[in-house]
């Protein structure tokens, strides 16, 4: 079975993929999205994602150096969590919010637990829902796209939890990313390039993004506003930053379960809380904190789907 | 006194400022750690609280250890705790309103504080008036101290501001220190940092 990654339950088989090259391939595939945020929000988007991609990769050499670890900035993985970061971030942030995210990502999130592979929670999220409860009023001004005079303009998302009028905004802008949103969450279809090379390459499996898209999709549809089935779910599917965490952040290997079925189950998860957390709860939006919840439930699922051993009898 | 009794007294009390710090190395009495470390006045007053009704505690369970029926000794040493949190909630609602009304339910919550019954406890109820004094002092005084280090952090990247004054109107407080999840988030990491000092030595 070539198709194998080496994160997997039993059997084992040797591939030349590499810890390295998949973080990398993740970065490359998450280059479109950051070419549109900054096409779509102007500079400040550019300058947002660099200042992160620098800090996080910084904070990491500066704590290995620290601890007399090896230096494993190579491996790409801070570099894929500055940027994840920075693609979460709203545009008109001031330019100390990406340095204080990237640090607490790195820092809290990740070298604290003992480094790559011993965090539970993805590092990116972390310093976002960080960065969240501490400057909200920061990371809930948005502005507007193609405006590049920092007009504050709300999502779509946080105009329904108003209950304002959504405006002009069709599935198409939405679909192009011509919304107010995060950095690298408003363009669809750049993230959709990004994942179908992902999904080609076999980096990510497609049962967590599309169990998790899905069930946000079918959530919000079943639960409307004007009773059952009158829901909008395409329009939840496009809104938000979805796309960005069903297929780039649920699928980080080291805070999602092992098995199929785990992941299922775990991509369930994640699209109910973010539905509840979009029709009920008190944010307009809720992929990250739906995501930080699984990840903390993840050890518990890889109990319970746990693979039988072959010639174990079951009790 | 003997200088032997007196070095013992000292190390009695020495022993809960560092080596057995209440807070940071006997993880006790973190509940009200939690909650009142958002500024170092609350932290003062509440470390000058348990400190007195450890005192008062540590002195009575000690002198009547003997009459206390092995059975019930956790019922007595409530009410004994009890008694002094009385006497420092009505003080404090006396001179101190202000700092009372900040502290709120945690000055009542003392009585189930587990550093005081844990001293009574473990402590007082073995040994003599004296060493318990000065356990209770020490205890005390060591809480205080980890009180007042937490809120120091907590005060200035929480809320801007040290020792009730701001900083500079430019800096961003980061909300999230100044709340309960930010608590936890600081006293972990210096948990993990005393313990790294005591590893290194």
């Amino acid at each position: 079975m070539p198709n194998r990654l080496k994160v997997a339950v039993s059997p084992h088989i040797h591939k030349p993929v590499s810890v390295s090259k998949i973080m990398w391939s993740v970065s490359l595939s998450l280059i479109p999205a950051g070419i549109a945020g900054a096409f779509i929000f102007g500079f400040p988007a550019l300058w947002i994602t660099v200042i992160s991609l620098i800090t996080a990769v910084t904070t990491e050499a500066v704590i290995q150096k620290l601890t007399n670890k090896k230096i494993s900035i190579k491996d790409g993985s801070a570099f894929l969590t500055g940027l994840l970061l920075a693609y979460n971030l709203p545009p008109s942030v001031p330019f100390w919010i990406p340095v204080v995210g990237s640090f607490f990502s790195i820092a809290i999130g990740k070298m604290i637990f003992g480094g790559l592979g011993q965090n539970i929670f993805n590092p990116a999220l972390a310093g976002r829902a960080f960065l969240m409860a501490s400057w909200p009023s920061y990371m809930t001004s948005f502005t507007g796209p193609l405006k590049f005079d920092a007009v504050t303009s709300a999502t779509p998302l946080a105009l329904l939890k108003e209950g304002k009028p959504l405006g002009d905004v069709s599935y198409m802008d939405m679909f192009l990313g011509l919304r107010g949103g995060c950095i690298g969450e408003v363009c669809i279809i750049a993230l959709l390039i990004g994942a179908a090379y992902l999904l080609f390459r076999r980096y990510i499996n497609w049962q967590i993004p599309f169990t998790f898209i899905l069930t946000v999709g079918l959530f919000t549809w079943i639960c409307g506003p004007r009773g059952f089935l009158t829901g909008d779910g395409i329009f939840h599917v496009l809104s938000g930053g979805l796309i960005l965490g069903a297929f780039f952040m649920a699928t980080d290997y080291v805070t999602s379960p092992l098995t199929i079925n785990g992941q299922i189950i775990f991509a369930f998860g994640c699209g109910l809380l973010t539905a509840i957390i979009r029709l009920w709860g008190g944010y307009p939006e809720g992929v990250s904190y739906a995501i930080l919840i699984m990840n903390a439930a993840t050890p518990i699922i890889d109990r319970f789907t746990k693979t039988r051993v072959y010639g174990i009898v079951r009790y | 006194m003997t200088e032997k009794q007196q070095n013992r007294c000292f190390q009695e009390f020495i022993k809960g400022i560092i080596r057995e710090n209440p807070t940071f190395v006997l993880a006790l009495g973190l509940c009200p750690t939690l909650a009142v470390s958002t500024s170092v006045s609350n932290a003062i007053g509440m470390g000058a609280a348990s400190t007195f009704v450890l005192i008062g505690s540590n002195l009575i369970v000690s002198l009547i250890k003997k009459q206390i029926p092995e059975e019930i000794r956790i019922p007595c040493y409530i009410v004994i705790i009890a008694t002094f949190v009385t006497v420092v909630e009505l003080i404090m609602k006396a001179y101190s309103p202000a700092l009372n009304r900040a502290l709120g339910i945690y000055v009542p919550l003392i009585v189930v504080n587990c550093i005081v019954l844990g001293r009574a406890e473990a402590f007082a109820s073995k040994r003599t008036f004296v060493h318990s004094f000065m356990d209770a002092l020490g205890m005390g005084i060591g809480f205080t101290l980890a009180l007042m280090i937490i809120s120091i952090i907590r005060e200035f990247f929480g809320f801007g501001k040290i020792i009730n004054y701001p900083v500079s109107y430019n800096f961003h407080p980061a909300l999230v220190i100044g709340m309960p999840a930010g608590a936890l988030l600081v006293i972990g990491l210096l948990l993990g940092f005393f313990n790294l000092i005591k590893q290194k030595k």
